[in-house]
């Protein structure tokens, strides 16, 4: 078996193993699930280590026949672009295994449940095969529903519910358009590496506009992007923090990568006609986003209201890598790396302000930010983290974050430059609406709701400090992650064309 | 002679002579030890699914005086109808043990059984005509098997419809006969090549519409859904599935063997017929809110995707595989539904299903995967099916087609998640009656159609391509 298949379906395993012990006592399941994760995250970084892409221009390739008559198979392998998803993924879980320390509710199904969406995420990120892709979509959407709701808080049943359908409507969305790429292709296949390839729908006006049309709703349903994005926050505020944290930090890169992987490469000449239209909702997104976080009181839906911020920059970003008219190419390959830079920037984050936000929760029972002040000076670890993440998410140099941001905009301004001004407001609302966060939280008078606010646990601490630093390591010295990215997004640069 | 070897139809012969065998044993058997019939059915059916698939890789041939074929397609039916049957056994566990007339009940499924197979393998419209009636008239009597009065009343329905197009099928027999100098398929198919063409069209026309009566498609169609909700649920599950399987494979025999030839292009009337049947089902799928009269329009939708397969036929080497694995999987994930429908049997109106989830966790889990299924949601096996049968289509020009098929299935997700909606919301209405057996088969039949979908590649190679 291929080392990345076995990446890929440990975690599965391990969750049917914990399923069929009998009786065991929720320590040892919690320790499994971490040294599970813990083994993945080390697979992982084997596999950076080893990395060399083969012709394809994927590493670790596997094509084994599935359903031969209609060409779909067992396809997968990491490039540029995935690679890096693969690895945020690992260490996303891993941060959530460790920090689910404090969960009692049948910690079994909970470990089981959270084993089988990391083998979904991984799955996704290395699938080369249309139906695959799909398959591992669609299985993430049903394990977050359960994620929701069954360890969620007071109204999870209903918000996992809007989650799901909305969701899957989109997925179905998504697939007609699979299907459309699939016959329009001769001969038909579903091997997106194939399908890239032959570019099926080059010079088919109308029938590829539609498909494009039905791929994008689907991805940007699941980014989401305006005006689909209403199903966020209410399954931000109900899921439980690590189930937040993987919703955010994982499952909203499916649709931005959905975008690299397949609407782009797939369809290069209809992505070039309806570039400006993904630019457009980019920043939409991002300046809508920005400013309903800024009005919200509740910490944990302005944090899911920033997600629809940043997942903004990303859709700007590949928008402007389709306009070719006024830009080279070198500037639109920089648009590509900002946008894949920004998801696993994004993914570190925001995982780590939605692990703080449970903590917040945890302690006072609520997140409303008014209820709360001064926490600085009785839980200084906290304070320091949330600090930090914070100026990460809001793109201060030295962070991920900058990196990502700075790339997207000097990759998008020769092609959408009113654009790219306008996005430039987003940063000033993220900066304010952060900073008078921490006011709130942070500053002032002492204020809690239930009394005295303990500083983080050791397990707090440790899942989330690492994802603050990580993001410092890539402000930092972020060409390890950059030269991984860079051939992947001059490629695909060069079949978009110009 | 060697095409009147009787072994080539052990299976048929097993169904048969079970039929009788059960019929005597009944009449002799004290009441508390009737379900002796009923094991000796499930070893029929499990002989024969053993046969079929000992003799699966054999020629094609035709037997007895080239009147039955048995090939892949009369293989594939028998596999198809024997697990239905075995499947509606195992549904009927609670229902039928100890009842009155349980053997009855047993014979009459296994006879219905047989002429849904012979329909499907016939290749004489002699023989075609007996298939129809032993495929109908164990269905009357099922229809009407509770003796309540909605159940009279789905009976007498469907009696005098298919009673009209029974004769308008002989009609259509003699019609073709005259015109084409023959019953029998490959001497009617160089026979009708230039027979008059008002003559073969009222013909062909007349003996099609006997056979959309069987398959439960437009214009046919209208004893579904009374039938489905008249008779009792596990009838229903068997009259809205075995009966089908025989029907779409005849359909597809008829026009591909002894229309072939003829001017008309006939598989653009199928087409015309699959688009209008999977819409009409549609949309009166919508805004039902009775389970069962929901799942019978859903069965007359999914008659017209199969329809499409074999519109298909002649122009792609996909088409009748594909149906062939949409059948098998229509069949699975459309027993599998009734099976939480007869699980439940308190339950009738969307309503009811409210907060399902809280008490019957796993069941509630069956039913999305098999109405998810039935939707086509990878990677159910429903969903390779419609795939495969939307490409054969789409191979055969039928692109028009397609795209019908295609807004159909976006919007026959509508009415499903009606019924997924509620089981997931809100509290229990009251404590439901459970029956163990159908529970247990709907449990089965979600993972079968999972794990049949996984198995496509595997199937389609056994099936033909």
């Amino acid at each position: 078996m291929n080392v990345l298949s076995i990446v890929v379906f440990l975690p599965v395993a391990v969750a049917v193993a914990l399923l069929a012990l009998p009786r065991v006592s929720d320590r040892v399941v919690r320790s499994i699930w971490i040294a599970a994760s813990a083994l993945d995250l080390v697979l992982v970084v084997a596999l950076w280590i080893g990395y060399r892409p083969g012709e394809s221009g994927f590493a670790y390739e596997v094509d084994r026949r599935w359903i031969p008559s209609v060409d779909s198979g067992y396809h997968v392998g990491v490039d540029g672009l995935s690679l890096p998803l693969v690895a945020l993924t690992t260490v996303l879980f891993l941060a959530c295994a460790i920090y689910s320390a404090r969960e009692t509710r049948r910690v079994r199904s909970y470990a089981a449940l959270f084993l089988f969406l990391e083998t979904v995420c991984l799955g996704l990120f290395v699938s080369l095969d249309l139906i695959l892709f799909f398959v591992f979509f669609d299985l993430s959407i049903v394990g977050m529903y359960f994620v929701i709701a069954g360890w969620g808080h007071r109204d999870a049943a209903r918000a996992a519910l809007k989650f799901f359908l909305y969701t899957f409507l989109g997925s179905l969305a998504l697939l007609l358009g699979f299907i459309g790429l699939y016959l329009a292709a001769v001969p038909h296949t579903f091997d997106i590496v194939e399908l890239i390839r032959q570019d099926p729908l080059a010079g088919k006006g109308t029938i590829a506009a539609l498909v494009l049309a039905a791929l994008a709703l689907g991805l940007a349903i699941k980014t989401p992007t305006i005006p689909f994005h209403t199903w966020l926050p209410p399954a931000h505020t109900e899921a439980p923090a690590a189930g937040s944290a993987i919703l955010a930090g994982v499952l909203l890169k499916m649709g931005t990568y959905g975008f690299v992987r397949i609407a782009m490469p797939a369809l290069p000449d209809t992505w070039r006609s309806y570039a400006m239209v993904f630019v457009v909702i980019g920043v939409v997104s991002v300046v809508y986003g920005a400013l309903v976080a800024l009005a919200q009181r509740d910490f944990k839906r302005m944090i899911a209201y920033t997600s629809v911020n940043h997942m903004g920059y990303v859709i700007l970003a590949v928008g402007a890598a389709g306009v070719i008219s006024s830009s080279d190419a070198q500037a639109r390959a920089l648009a590509v790396t900002g946008a894949v830079t920004q998801m696993v920037s994004h993914g570190l984050i925001t995982g780590a302000l939605f692990l703080l936000a449970g903590v917040l929760y945890e302690r006072g029972g609520t997140y409303e930010m008014d209820r709360y002040g001064g926490l600085a000076a009785q839980a200084p670890r906290f304070a320091g983290l949330t600090g930090l993440a914070a100026f990460a998410s809001l793109g201060l140099p030295g962070f991920s974050g900058f990196i990502a941001e700075f790339q997207i905009f000097t990759g998008s301004l020769g092609s959408a430059p009113v654009s790219t001004a306008v996005a430039f407001l987003g940063i000033l609302i993220t900066a304010a609406l952060f900073l008078r966060a921490l006011q709130q939280l942070l500053m002032g008078s002492f204020r809690s709701p239930n009394g005295p606010f303990r500083d983080l646990t050791a397990p707090e601490a440790t899942s989330i400090a690492p994802l603050i630093v990580l993001a410092i390591v890539i402000g930092l010295f972020p060409r390890f992650l950059l030269d991984l990215i860079e051939p992947a997004s001059r490629v695909l640069t060069s079949i978009l064309g110009g | 002679m060697m095409d009147e070897n009787p072994l080539a139809l052990l299976p048929e012969i097993l169904l048969a002579g079970a039929a009788v065998l059960g019929l005597l044993l009944g009449s002799y058997l004290p009441k508390h030890r009737q379900w002796l019939v009923r094991l000796l059915a499930a070893l029929a059916c499990g002989a024969g699914l053993v046969v079929t698939a000992s003799a699966w890789s054999g020629e094609p041939m035709a037997v007895f005086g080239e009147t039955y074929v048995v090939d892949v397609a009369t293989n594939a039916t028998r596999v198809a109808v024997l697990l239905s049957v075995l499947l509606v056994l195992g549904l009927a566990g609670d229902s039928i043990r100890g009842a009155m007339r349980e053997s009855e009940f047993v014979v009459l499924l296994l006879l219905a059984g047989l002429g849904s197979v012979l329909l499907a393998g016939s290749s004489d419209l002699m023989l075609l005509a007996a298939g129809y009636l032993l495929a109908s008239i164990p269905l009357y009597a099922l229809a009407g098997f509770a003796k309540d009065s909605p159940g009279t009343e789905a009976a007498l329905k469907f009696y005098l419809m298919g009673a009209l197009l029974g004769v308008t099928m002989l009609a259509g027999l003699v019609v073709l006969f005259g015109v084409g100098g023959g019953t029998e398929y490959t001497a009617l198919s160089s026979g009708l090549a230039d027979a008059p063409v008002a003559g073969l069209a009222v013909g062909a026309i007349a003996v099609l519409a006997g056979l959309l009566f069987k398959a439960g498609a437009v214009p046919a169609h209208f004893w579904v859904p009374d039938v489905t909700e008249g008779a009792k649920p596990v009838v229903a599950a068997f009259i809205t599935t075995v009966p089908k399987i025989g029907a779409v494979v005849a359909i597809y025999r008829f026009v591909a063997v002894p229309l072939g030839q003829t001017r008309v292009d006939w598989a653009l009337l199928v087409a015309i017929i699959a688009a209008v049947t999977m819409t009409l089902g549609n949309l009166a799928a919508f805004f039902q809110d009775n389970v069962r009269r929901l799942l019978a329009y859903s069965t007359i939708s999914q008659v017209g995707y199969l329809l499409v397969g074999v519109a298909a036929d002649g122009r792609s080497e996909l088409a009748l595989p594909s149906v062939l694995l949409y059948l098998g999987g229509y069949a699975v994930t459309n027993l599998g539904a009734f099976a939480v429908v007869c699980a439940l049997p308190r339950a009738t109106v969307l309503a009811d299903y409210r907060g399902l989830i809280r008490r019957h966790r796993w069941l509630t889990l069956s039913l999305v995967v098999l109405l998810l299924g039935l939707v086509g949601t990878p990677p159910t096996v429903v969903f390779a099916g419609k795939l495969t049968v939307f490409t054969a289509a789409f191979d055969a020009d039928l692109v028009w087609l397609v795209v019908v098929a295609a807004i159909n299935t976006v919007i026959s997700v509508f009415y499903y998640l009606r019924w997924i909606g509620p089981a997931f919301r809100g509290e229990e209405s009251a404590a439901p009656e459970i029956s163990r057996w159908a529970m247990r088969t709907a449990y089965a039949t979600a993972a079968v159609s999972v794990l049949l979908g996984l198995l496509t590649g595997p199937l389609l190679a056994v099936l033909g391509t």
